[in-house]
């Protein structure tokens, strides 16, 4: 019965996607969307599975000493950080935020740290020192959650998000950080580019050409650009295009054959089988 | 000379950027058009012809399509008319109707943002006017029957000169404003218009026509055509399979390396980390890289190697999880398995490749693994993983990441092949069977295009509209 509900349930919606595909009526796109919502239920579900796994992964890294576990610590800080910003905002018109905010901000990054810093210690009279010690700011960063009037919890709607400390976080932290990663491309992709175009043999040396020539079109100054515009177009649109294509094709074949499979519960890799 | 060479291409690409956004600075001399509207007196134009109605093609309902012939005086005659203006029969119960529908709008926003204010219970209240709503609706067929009574003609939209076809589509949200009902008698009229508004020429008017959704899209006959030949093909090679016919299938050098790799960890006592992708569990190359996963989670357990699988979604990693620990279980392992063997890392593509390129630099993998959907990050890993001293191995079915994984990877599983992994790495003859299917469709598709090369040099259209697709 474990194996073969999931693969019935498979081959009911399986066949019920194909089929939709084919009908348009409002109906058929009602159960669609229906369906579609239940991967957003899922995901929640999921999501929620995901952080606590990143935190269990995190806290074992910190408690067993591992190289980096300095940077569990921030993963962690910086994941109840931008929970807490999201879910609260000030009560007070302007939205500022309030003193104790922050010192109740404060108090929960001193209670998470306490809590990995006892995980982490091995000495039985020192653990008990740090349990004592996140009991008392855990009091402390309760009593200031329900006692505390300058600001208040948003769980059913996005008021979170106004929170000026979430903005800032996100804009001036968080997206500079994803934007210096992404621009680490560029130099990759250079050093990616020197070593293809080596010219090692001849189909490399091939390659290099093609890719010089190619890299030349986009340089109007070049004497007999024209010439180069219209070869470097000629490698885009008819060779280049025509592997291209070939891959497509097959890569659209693969998926139909991979789909039919897993619908009629002949491939059930997905299952651990 | 290698970073040397590194260093002035990547200078050169700086300079020309630098010298690109110079030279695409905004003209400053361009000069501001002062367009003057003179009163031009014109004489009415002749009305469009042959005005046809009827229900859009192969779609949900909520459209109607109209049709006709330009005005005489659209593009010859006169050529006066600037634009047509479609007007639709609207009854008057339309504006109750959408009195309530913008009460209705406005309590479910305040009630959401909890500042509805009404007396007793807002839910009872927002129910109500649903309700209401619902039922206002359900009675609008019949005002449609009072045609031409206790209504007007009211302007959908004005389409410039030279158009002959216009598609009245609303959408099939009851609370849009545009929403068009379906199995309303509509009648429709447009107006040939000059450039003074109040010079125009109203055609005959055109109906009662009904909009309705359909039940089968014929424009996709033939892709129904096609996987149901193809699911045949595949049931039918299955079977051959199954009674024991030899089926060959070429070597993929990467999926033959996926052992070698993986003893190679083995011997150097350093763990394998299987990258999953940024797909979803409902991509194809996602569940294809499950079944890879299955097959290297077993080995990995057989030989007592580490396994590293950190991924980017929770649902992925879910199955990931369940698909590690079969694997464990099924190679006799089961006490060797940790759930943070897969663990989750984070839903942000450059937080994740961060997180990923720090465990490849801290761990030192012998051998990395990337099998399923990647974007921009693909090079960024690879790349990482090359500097790292990791024997890699890639599979992809994203056309734009193919030459970045070939370049940095040892082995890269190009497209299809790695659909063909799991087949090909089980060797069970029901798989292989489908792969066989495959390849004849290949092989179909590959006829298909000569034949539609020879027949379109002839110079007719006739094969190429066999295949054409339409929405």
């Amino acid at each position: 019965m474990k194996r073969q509900l999931p693969l019935a349930l498979v081959f009911l919606f399986g066949v019920f996607m194909i089929f939709q595909y084919f009908v348009p009526h409002e109906k058929s796109e009602y159960v669609y969307e229906f369906l579609l919502d239940w991967i957003y239920i899922i995901g929640i579900f999921a999501l929620a599975l995901g952080i606590w796994s990143l935190f269990r992964v995190s806290v074992e890294r910190i408690k067993l000493r591992k190289e980096g576990a300095t940077y569990s610590y921030v993963a962690l800080i910086g994941l109840y950080l931008m929970i807490a910003f999201g879910f609260t905002a000030a009560t007070g018109d302007g939205g500022a935020l309030s003193t104790s905010y922050y010192i109740w901000l404060l108090l929960g990054v001193v209670c998470l740290a306490l809590v990995m810093r006892a995980r982490a210690e091995t000495a039985s009279g020192r653990k008990k020192l740090l349990a004592l010690g996140t009991l008392v700011f855990l009091v402390g960063f309760v009593l200031m959650s329900i006692f505390d009037d300058s600001w208040a919890y948003h769980f059913y709607t996005a008021e979170g998000l106004s929170n000026p400390m979430f903005r800032i976080f996100f804009d001036y932290v968080m997206m500079p950080i994803l934007a210096t990663m992404f621009a680490l491309l560029a130099f990759f992709i250079a050093s990616a580019a020197y070593r293809a175009f080596r010219a090692r043999n001849l189909l490399a040396t091939l390659l290099l050409l093609a890719a010089l020539l190619v890299m030349c079109r986009f340089n109007p100054y070049l004497p007999g650009i024209d010439f180069i515009a219209k070869a470097s177009n000629w490698l885009m649109n008819v060779p280049n295009l025509a592997a291209q294509r070939a891959i497509v094709m097959g890569v659209g074949l693969g998926m139909v054959a991979t789909a039919l499979k897993v619908i009629l519960g002949i491939e059930r890799g997905y299952m651990g089988k | 000379m290698k970073y040397l060479l590194s260093a002035v291409i990547v200078l050169g690409l700086l300079a020309g950027a630098v010298w690109a956004q110079e030279s695409d600075q905004p003209s400053t001399a361009a000069a501001d058009t002062a367009v003057s509207a003179d009163t031009v007196s014109v004489a009415p134009p002749a009305p469009v012809g042959n005005l046809r109605a009827y229900d859009s093609d192969n779609d949900h309902g909520h459209a109607v399509t109209l049709e006709w012939e330009l005005s005489p005086d659209d593009g010859g005659g006169d050529n006066s008319v600037l634009m047509y203006e479609v007007f639709r029969w609207y009854p008057y119960f339309w504006d109750t109707v959408q009195e309530v529908r913008a009460e209705l709008v406005t309590a479910r926003q305040r009630r959401v943002q909890g500042t509805l204010d009404v007396e007793g219970d807002p839910d009872d209240y927002v129910k109500e006017l649903v309700s209401r709503h619902t039922e206002l609706l359900s009675t609008l067929p019949e005002a449609h029957e009072q045609y031409p009574d206790d209504g007007e003609f009211r302007l959908v939209r004005a389409v410039p000169a030279g158009t002959e076809k216009f598609e009245d589509r609303g959408p099939k949200d009851r609370l849009a404003e545009d929403f068009l009902p379906d199995y309303c008698d509509f009648y429709y009229r447009v107006d040939a218009v000059t450039i003074d508004e109040s010079v125009r020429t109203p055609s005959q008017i055109v109906g009662p026509v009904q909009s309705y959704g359909q039940w089968f899209n014929t424009g996709r006959i033939v892709v129904l055509c096609f996987v149901l030949v193809f699911g045949l093909l595949t049931i039918l090679f299955v079977q051959r399979a199954r009674s024991g016919a030899e089926l060959y299938v070429r070597p993929i050098a990467g999926i033959e390396a996926v052992d070698d790799a993986i003893g190679r960890a083995t011997e150097m006592g350093r763990p394998i980390l299987y990258v999953l992708g940024l797909g979803t569990a409902a991509d194809v190359a996602t569940i294809a890289s499950f079944t890879i996963l299955s097959r290297v989670a077993k080995q990995v357990a057989e030989y007592q190697t580490q396994l590293i699988v950190p991924t980017y979604d929770p649902i992925v990693m879910s199955v990931a999880q369940e698909v590690v620990k079969s694997a464990y279980l099924d190679a006799g392992r089961p006490d060797d398995y940790s759930q943070d063997i897969v663990y989750f890392v984070t839903q942000s593509q450059f937080a994740y490749v961060a997180a990923v390129n720090g465990v490849m630099l801290r761990e030192r993998p012998a051998t990395n693994v990337y099998m399923g959907m990647f974007h921009a990050e693909s090079l960024l890993l690879a790349e990482t993983g090359a500097i790292a001293g990791s024997i890699q191995i890639s599979g992809t079915d994203q056309m734009a990441q193919l030459p970045f994984f070939i370049v940095a990877c040892d082995y890269t599983l190009i497209g299809e092949e790695l659909y063909a992994a799991s087949a090909y790495l089980g060797r069970e003859p029901v798989l292989l069977g489908s792969l066989k299917a495959q390849d004849v469709a290949k092989a179909a598709v590959v006829l298909f295009a000569l034949i539609g090369v020879i027949v379109t040099t002839a110079g007719s259209s006739v094969f190429q509209n066999l295949f054409k697709v339409t929405d």
